[in-house]
């Protein structure tokens, strides 16, 4: 879907659901997922639609993904690190947490 | 990194958003000698429009044009100014008192100002059309904060819908980019030129008229632009064609991406939380703040600049901000020395005057507007135009109650996207006004915020005792 200018930049590894994927520093939770192809990053609590970064500008929570193990978090918010584990939300289970 | 721990308790003035105004007006306040924060939740500075200023990817000046590197300056001016620039914190409430709850990094603090000015700009128009909730399906300014802050391009079958000012800028920087469009489905209507013809001089005379005639030819001479006046993404798991129609013949077009865009209207949530009173704006067709000539709200001591104080593009933004700022550093330091408010009153005037030409001209159909049947109006709670219009028609008078029925406006993203549809549709259904239906009552929270964070709150001893037996 997409692809980057540059490959250049330093590499950060993070993990979606136990996968290792590779970012860039500079890249979002929400952008990593874009720039790695990953289809949907959560689905809905209401229907179990799946859902994926709509917006990248923190108003229209589609990119919400468990981080570090809390849930609910923005993607586009929040900054890639190295290491970072990153979980999809899955319907309603994730509701809680 | 500034920390929570690292925040003075009160500040003569708190600025809420990184964007042109709030740049502008930090560093303004901050040189007249006011104590000034500026608080984004963003990872660093520029708003949408300088998005990753001073640290995009995109080193080819050419592909995002001047206008956005212009925003540098700003950027700069702010950082040297002495205000104390906050990125990733998050502002979940403002009170009547201008007592500020922001969250840093998982903690949060209650912050006193002395002044308030909102500056938290704009998002785009909800654009609901059948299957816009698919993955592969995202706003063109989406992909545009991809580009300019991770460098990101399409480079799968592509499709652009809508229209407006971002919508073909977007298209231009992806083709200088070398990213893939393979069309773009213009949904304005024609007739939208019998109301825009009357500002054609004001039009012509402002900065925008010039860079505006360029940015089409450009984007036409390599994209192919289809006129079209109904739009469907249809996908199971994630989007696979985009439906439209050209005259009476429906078109197929398959697409890996489908970047949607109509307009941008500001972004109301704190303001409103914070009780700024708003008022329906019939030409630009969303609420707006009700404010006076220095950008002051309602609420005493709070000022609303930007775009949030109503659409009219990020120059005029900066320009707002500092006669925001100039009122703040009047009421609190009178004797401070201010740059001429004058001169910057005749810059606004001169930015805001083809906007009238560039709303009508741009005004979404009512058909985009106001969706029907099954196309989903709250993605969060996944409630549907049908929905929403039996309900009215049943009696819901207005979005408050209609939340109460189908809980529209209540999933995490608090009615942004879903908030001027359900106003129009119940206008629409009960045969009344946008202004006299009103929009969703917004509370803090404005944005959600973990138990852990409020108990982050530092307690003072006699608050522990008042509530310990």
């Amino acid at each position: 879907m997409y692809k980057r200018l540059d490959e250049a930049g330093t590499a950060v590894t993070i993990t979606v659901d136990g996968r290792q994927i590779a970012a860039r520093a500079g890249d979002t939770v929400a952008a990593a997922l874009i720039a790695a192809g990953i289809a949907h990053c959560r689905t809905t609590p209401v229907s179990g639609a799946p859902r994926a970064p709509y917006c990248l500008m923190g108003v229209c929570f589609e990119c919400l993904v468990t981080v570090d193990g809390i849930g609910s978090r923005q993607g586009c918010l929040v900054p890639v690190r190295e290491g970072m584990a990153v979980e999809t939300q899955v319907g309603k289970r994730e509701a809680g947490r | 990194m500034t920390k929570a721990s690292d925040l003075a308790p009160s500040y003569d003035l708190v600025v809420i958003g990184g964007g042109p105004a709030g740049l502008a007006a930090a560093a303004l306040a901050a040189r007249a000698g006011l104590a000034t924060v500026l608080f984004d939740e963003n990872p660093g500075v520029g708003g949408q429009i300088y998005r990753a200023i001073g640290f995009s990817p995109v080193k080819d000046r050419t592909i995002l044009g001047e206008d956005y590197w212009a925003g540098a300056e700003l950027a700069a001016e702010a950082k040297a100014s002495g205000a104390s620039i906050v990125t990733g914190a998050t502002v979940w409430s403002l009170d009547p008192a201008r007592l500020v709850g922001v969250s840093i990094a998982g903690q949060a603090r209650l912050i006193q100002a002395g002044r308030v000015i909102i500056a938290t700009g704009s998002l785009e128009r909800p654009f609901p059309v059948s299957g816009w909730t698919l993955p592969g399906v995202m706003s063109a300014g989406g992909a545009q904060t991809a580009l300019k802050a991770q460098g990101l391009v399409p480079s799968g079958r592509t499709v652009m819908a809508g229209g407006g000012p971002l919508l073909w800028l977007l298209a231009a920087q992806i083709m200088r980019a070398g990213g893939r469009l393979d069309a773009i489905l213009d949904t304005m209507p024609r007739r939208n030129w019998l109301r825009a013809l009357a500002h054609l001089p004001d039009f012509v005379l402002s900065p925008y008229f010039a860079k505006g005639l360029k940015l089409l030819r450009e984007v036409r001479a390599k994209v192919r632009v289809i006129r079209t006046d109904r739009i469907e993404a249809v996908g199971g798991d994630r989007l696979r064609e985009v439906v439209f129609t050209v005259g009476a013949d429906e078109r197929r077009m398959p697409a890996d991406l489908l970047l949607l865009h109509q307009g941008v209207v500001p972004n109301v949530n704190l303001a409103i939380a914070a009780g700024v009173a708003h008022a329906w704006n019939e030409r630009q067709l969303c609420f707006e703040p009700v404010l006076d000539g220095d950008f002051t709200s309602s609420v005493p001591g709070i000022a609303v600049a930007g775009d949030g104080a109503g659409i009219a593009g990020g120059t005029a933004a900066a320009e707002r901000g500092r006669i925001a700022a100039i009122a703040a550093v009047r009421a609190l330091r009178p004797a401070a020395a201010v740059p001429d408010l004058q001169t910057i009153r005749q810059r606004l005037q001169r930015e805001e005057m083809g906007r009238a030409f560039l709303d009508w001209l741009n005004r979404p159909a009512d058909s985009f507007r106001q969706p029907t049947g099954d196309t989903i109006v709250c993605r969060c709670e996944e409630v549907t135009a049908r929905q929403v219009r039996d309900t009215a028609d049943m009696g819901c008078e207005g979005p408050n109650q209609m939340k109460a029925f189908l809980r529209c406006g209540m999933g995490p993203c608090q009615g942004r996207l879903c908030g001027l549809t359900v106003t129009e549709l119940i206008a629409a259904q009960r045969g009344t006004t946008p202004a006299e239906v009103g929009y969703y009552r917004l509370r803090p929270p404005v944005k959600p915020i973990t138990l852990a964070e409020l108990a982050s709150l530092p307690i003072a001893e006699a608050e522990r005792k008042a509530v310990e037996r």
